[in-house]
């Protein structure tokens, strides 16, 4: 649905060049939630903005449902934006017009009739769950029902891929769950594409199906969430289920166990208590956690046995042959 | 007392009509040029250096010139666009002239103060750049136009005083001619009662139609 191929965007000023954008590619299907996660600075918002030309690559191509936006004339791409929805961190909603004008407000742009307008907005306030606060100015509303109105302007126009650039980021963490869930719903509903933008481990872990991290312009990992969990290694595995510095004591084996996939859906402890059967040995569980990921069960699980890794070889076999991945931590 | 009624409204008729018109051309050619300057600036919607550069320096003059001054230096200008350099149709002219680049600014600060994140959203909404200055700048500037225009209206009542130097007529001329050169005190009070009466009254008129505009949080 959104194909970025390999795009790049450098800024000058006062003699300082930085490179926004280093050769980035992402493509996102259909139907999917694709979470872009990142520091601040990471080139995030710049990569969002180039989905829609609001910031022009300097090299590289995006194809947005078939259409290469980087190809188009400036009317075209007017035209391209309006089929693109995008909701913002800080909302930008007009405070001169009420919730219905603010939604009202690309309607406008493609010079929808009136009573049309009045109808479609009407709609997609009950969608949104504002049913009846059309006429409340953005001042009266809490950040989470601007957020609402935010998504509601966004759908306006019947869009297939919905933007977000940081849409929870100015939420407390219980709106934010309420905003992810009503993305989630619309994202299944209505088979919206959605790319979003986060900072937040937790918006990944509640709401999306592929991810990607980056670093400094660069994608360093991308994929499917529960793959990335099973890679080894992964920096998204460490973020989404962070475990605490390891600290090993002479002569023991700590290990760190992501389960992900079928390995996840028996219970951890089970393996736990498999493998201290199976070899007789005292196994000590320091740390983990275990949530619902991308649809199904994850974690991560830090583990002590006796003896050194070489001492463990039969047993880390042993759990590697059950679909686990594991990290000698020490 | 019959003759000083006379006179007085006469006179306030005469500072209503340069006011009302300039105040009027004033709106019209501060806000576009405030609009330019907003447009061809750096991160605007249409940058331009050269031209902000300009517009700014024509801004700059014209706001650092001394109405009295100005108001002569354009008497040829003047004498061009309405054909004569004496009367209340003639301070018009000045008066517009100076009054245009003090609202510019105005403006200028008052569309600067519109939330850039709002503008991004209506870019990324495929919003055309004349859609988002008609439906977005404008509007939600609004209520920070209007107060420049009232802060305008009252500098254009100020400087309609002067206007007595070209003819012009008014309440600030009156003061001068009756209560200053002639030592009728009592008409140079009626023509401050007056005057201050007036200036009070713009600047309700302004306070309740900003309230009315403005949705923003109290």
């Amino acid at each position: 649905m959104i194909h970025i191929e390999n795009i790049r965007k450098v800024y000058r000023a006062r003699g300082r060049t930085v490179t926004a954008l280093d050769d980035v590619s992402l493509h996102v299907a259909p139907g999917e939630v694709y979470g872009v996660i990142g520091r601040s600075g990471a080139g995030k918002s710049t990569l969002l903005r180039s989905v829609t030309m609001l910031e022009r690559p300097d090299r590289g191509r995006v194809v947005v449902d078939g259409a290469d936006l980087s190809a188009l004339s400036e009317r075209e791409l007017r035209a391209a934006r309006q089929r693109i929805g995008m909701i913002h961190q800080h909302f930008g909603l007009l405070s001169s017009r009420d919730v219905a004008g603010n939604v009202a407000f690309p309607l406008e742009v493609t010079g929808t009739p009136r009573r049309e307008r009045l109808k479609r907005v009407a709609e997609l306030l009950d969608l949104v769950g504002l049913g009846g606060l059309g006429g409340a100015y953005p001042a009266q509303l809490s950040g989470g029902q601007k957020q609402r109105v935010g998504i509601a302007r966004a759908l306006a126009g019947s869009p297939s891929v919905l933007l977000s650039d940081e849409a929870t980021s100015a939420l407390d963490p219980e709106t934010t769950g309420s905003i992810l869930a009503l993305l989630r719903r619309l994202n299944r509903e209505l088979g919206l594409t959605v790319l979003l933008i986060t900072h937040e481990m937790d918006v990944v872990k509640n709401i999306c199906d592929s991810a990607a991290i980056m670093h400094d312009g660069r994608i360093t990992e991308a994929g499917g969430v529960r793959e990335l969990l099973a890679r080894p290694g992964s920096e998204l595995a460490r973020g989404l289920f962070p475990l605490p510095p390891p600290s090993a004591r002479p002569g023991t084996t700590v290990v760190d166990v992501t389960f992900t996939g079928e390995a996840a859906e028996e219970s951890p402890t089970r393996f736990v208590a498999a493998l201290a059967r199976t070899y007789s040995i005292d196994v000590d569980i320091l740390a983990g956690s275990i949530e619902d990921v991308a649809g199904g069960r994850a974690g991560r699980l830090r583990i002590e046995l006796p003896g050194s890794p070489a001492d463990n070889t039969a047993p880390l076999a042993h759990l590697r042959e059950r679909g686990l991945t594991l990290e000698v931590a020490a | 007392m019959n003759g000083l009624d006379e006179i007085l409204v006469q006179a306030l008729r005469e500072t209503f009509q340069m006011v009302w018109v300039s105040a009027l051309l004033t709106a019209a050619g501060g806000l576009l040029l405030g609009v330019l300057l907003i447009l061809t600036g750096r991160g605007g919607l249409l940058p331009c250096l050269p031209v902000n550069r300009v517009l700014g320096l024509v801004v700059n003059v014209g706001r650092s010139l001394p109405f009295i001054i100005l108001m002569v230096a354009i008497l040829p200008f003047t004498r061009m666009v309405v054909g004569t350099t004496i009367g209340t149709t003639a301070a018009i002219v000045p008066l517009t002239v100076g009054a245009i680049p003090f609202y510019a600014r105005l403006a200028e600060t008052s569309l600067r103060e519109v939330d850039p994140a709002v503008v991004s959203a209506a870019r990324a909404m495929g919003a055309s750049r004349w859609q988002i200055v008609r439906k977005v700048l404008l509007r939600e500037a609004m209520p920070g136009l209007v107060a420049g225009l009232t802060i305008t209206v009252i500098t254009l009542v100020g400087y309609s005083a002067m206007a007595g130097a070209v003819g012009g007529g008014g309440l600030g001329d009156l003061a001068i001619r009756y209560g200053y050169q002639r030592f009728e005190t009592d008409v140079m009070i009626a023509c401050v009662v007056v005057l201050v009466v007036l200036v009070q009254l713009v600047q309700m008129l302004g306070d309740l139609l900003v309230r009315r505009l403005s949705h923003r949080q109290p």
